[in-house]
């Protein structure tokens, strides 16, 4: 099947069997290796990709239905020099293997537009808003990015300094 | 997984007459579809895209809402019509699984998610719900995740959603289409079947037939709960979960409706346990007396024992919270 897929501002035309997931459309058709696929059953976040303007899990979703969509990867995060976030990430060692990074990357990086738009979490003492990024609010909001390295409190400290700069 | 047609109508019309075709399923967020694709514990011929009927709206309907079967689970969540009056049904959502999962997940694909017995899982394992007739696997395996009301020997699966436990406790509304344009509109207690001797047939709809919509009535009461008991804090699904609608008045429990997750393979409510509740000013010995009533018929087996103290707990929990 013919689809259009924006990736990274880059439009691709691209002949898919169905069965594709848009984490292998993007790993196997358009060589951008930089999503990862860890449990690949929506499990461990190393494949969130930013669609449409919000996160997902890319190994649960079928490219097909992307149609005409636009996608964000880790390598569109930061394209000429690293984003802020990106940048916090090495400051503070958020990484060790480096398996989760560019998911812990595009979760948080969608999280915080989630945060600025107000919405709730299940950590939330009130559902009306705006929230800090307290600790327990990190840790719920994050808690789809699952690390093996246990590097949590390394990309627990980028996550809030890419927060108190963006402010 | 095994290949398949697939279809993107752009019309609930055009997708009831796609999937009249033998084998086929709908697809919304995928989040649950794909994920048992994978597996090869479903193999569906054909799917047909949901994503383009234009069902992805919270519209006001009456006295309540109407939520379109394709809304995610993290619109629907983030709402501030249903944050500031259906609380409930934000905290059972914003409870079930991650951010990037809700972003995907929606109504219609929440209410019909399988099972998350292992066994049902494991294609190597027998499983009545996968392949009627095999035995169940669960009943001399490991058990933990599984139901005590409601079971049969045929199977004891748990149904697993939050939002459903949610929408029971609101008196929610399922509107439906077939492939002849019918229509009809059913409650959430009659959406579900219980296993019997047919754990495969989960809920009343007939094949092909959509989900367009889940109408919202204006809640009967503004004391709202939901609560859930999982293994983590985050990120897992419930051993047992509550939610709870009430109003009181004077003191005393005028309404209560009550639902739960994690104890049966359909989204439970007991309504003579409610009953206990009515024209009573709020006691623990009265919490214990709903809790005594919702679980006089529980059926743990060896690994579930756990779960009859910990829903008397919950249930007593959720009640002081409700009533305080
Ligand atoms: C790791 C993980 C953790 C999770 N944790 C939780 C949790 O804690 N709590 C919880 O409640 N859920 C949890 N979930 C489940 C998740 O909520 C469901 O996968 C999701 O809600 C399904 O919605 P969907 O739109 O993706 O459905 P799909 O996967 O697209 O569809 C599911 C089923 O519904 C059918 N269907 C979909 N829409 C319609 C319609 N409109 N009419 C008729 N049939 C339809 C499909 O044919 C399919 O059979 C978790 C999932 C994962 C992967
Ligand atoms: S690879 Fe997608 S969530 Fe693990
Ligand atoms: S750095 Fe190794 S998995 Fe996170």
């Amino acid at each position: 099947m013919n689809i259009e897929l924006t990736v990274n501002g880059d439009t691709h035309q691209l002949d898919l069997d169905p069965r594709v997931t848009l984490l292998d459309a993007l790993r196997d058709h358009l060589r951008l290796t930089g999503s990862k696929k860890g449990c690949d059953h929506g499990q461990c976040g190393a494949c969130t990709v930013i669609a449409g303007g919000r996160r997902i899990n890319a190994c649960l979703s079928l490219a097909v239905t992307h149609d005409g969509g636009a996608v964000t990867t880790v390598e569109g995060l930061g394209q000429d020099e690293l984003s802020p976030l990106q940048r916090a990430f090495v400051e503070h060692d958020g990484m060790q293997c480096g398996y989760c990074t560019p998911g812990q990357l595009c979760s948080a990086t969608a999280m915080l537009t989630e945060l600025d738009q107000g919405w709730p979490s299940h950590v939330s003492a009130e559902l009306d808003g705006p929230y800090d990024l307290t600790e327990a609010e990190l840790a719920e909001r994050m808690s789809g990015n699952l690390c093996r390295c246990s590097c949590y409190p390394g990309i627990n400290a980028a996550i809030r300094q890419a927060r108190e700069t963006a402010e | 997984m095994r290949p398949f047609d697939y279809h993107r109508p752009d019309a609930p019309d055009a997708a009831c007459h796609a999937a009249a075709e033998a084998g086929a399923k709908f697809l919304a967020g995928g989040t649950n579809l794909v994920d048992l694709m994978k597996l090869e514990v479903m193999a569906p011929t054909a799917l047909v895209d949901l994503s383009r009927l234009g069902l992805d709206r919270i519209e006001e309907d009456g006295e309540g809402l109407r939520l379109g079967a394709t809304v995610t689970n993290s619109d629907l969540a983030a709402d501030p019509r249903i944050r500031s009056q259906w609380p409930v049904l934000s905290r059972a959502l914003l409870a079930g699984a991650s951010g990037q999962l809700r972003n995907k997940a929606t109504t219609g694909g929440n209410l019909l998610q399988r099972t998350r017995c292992p066994y049902f899982y494991d294609t190597s394992a027998d499983c009545n719900k996968r392949d009627p007739g095999a035995g169940c696997a669960a009943l001399g395996g490991v058990q933990r995740n599984h139901a005590i009301l409601g079971t049969s020997d045929h199977c004891v699966a748990l149904h697993p959603s939050d939002m459903a436990v949610a929408l029971r406790a609101l008196d929610a509304r399922v509107a439906l289409r077939d492939g002849d344009g019918l229509t009809r509109v059913i409650a959430m207690d009659d959406l579900y079947r219980l296993p019997g001797d047919r754990p495969d047939l989960e809920t009343t709809l007939a094949p092909a037939e959509l989900i367009t919509a889940v109408h919202l009535p204006a809640p009967h009461g503004d004391r709202q709960v939901y609560r859930k008991v999982r293994d983590r804090a985050s990120y897992a699904f419930a051993l047992v979960s509550m939610g709870a609608v009430l109003a009181m008045d004077a003191g005393r429990i005028t309404h209560a409706a009550l639902a739960y997750g994690g104890l049966a393979p359909r989204p439970w409510r007991d309504t003579e346990a409610e009953s206990l509740l009515i024209g009573e000013r709020p006691s623990e010995a009265l919490f214990a007396a709903v809790a005594d009533r919702l679980l006089r018929d529980a059926h743990p087996h060896e690994g579930t024992e756990f779960k009859v103290p910990l829903a008397r707990r919950v249930v007593a929990a959720v009640l002081r919270e409700a009533t305080q």
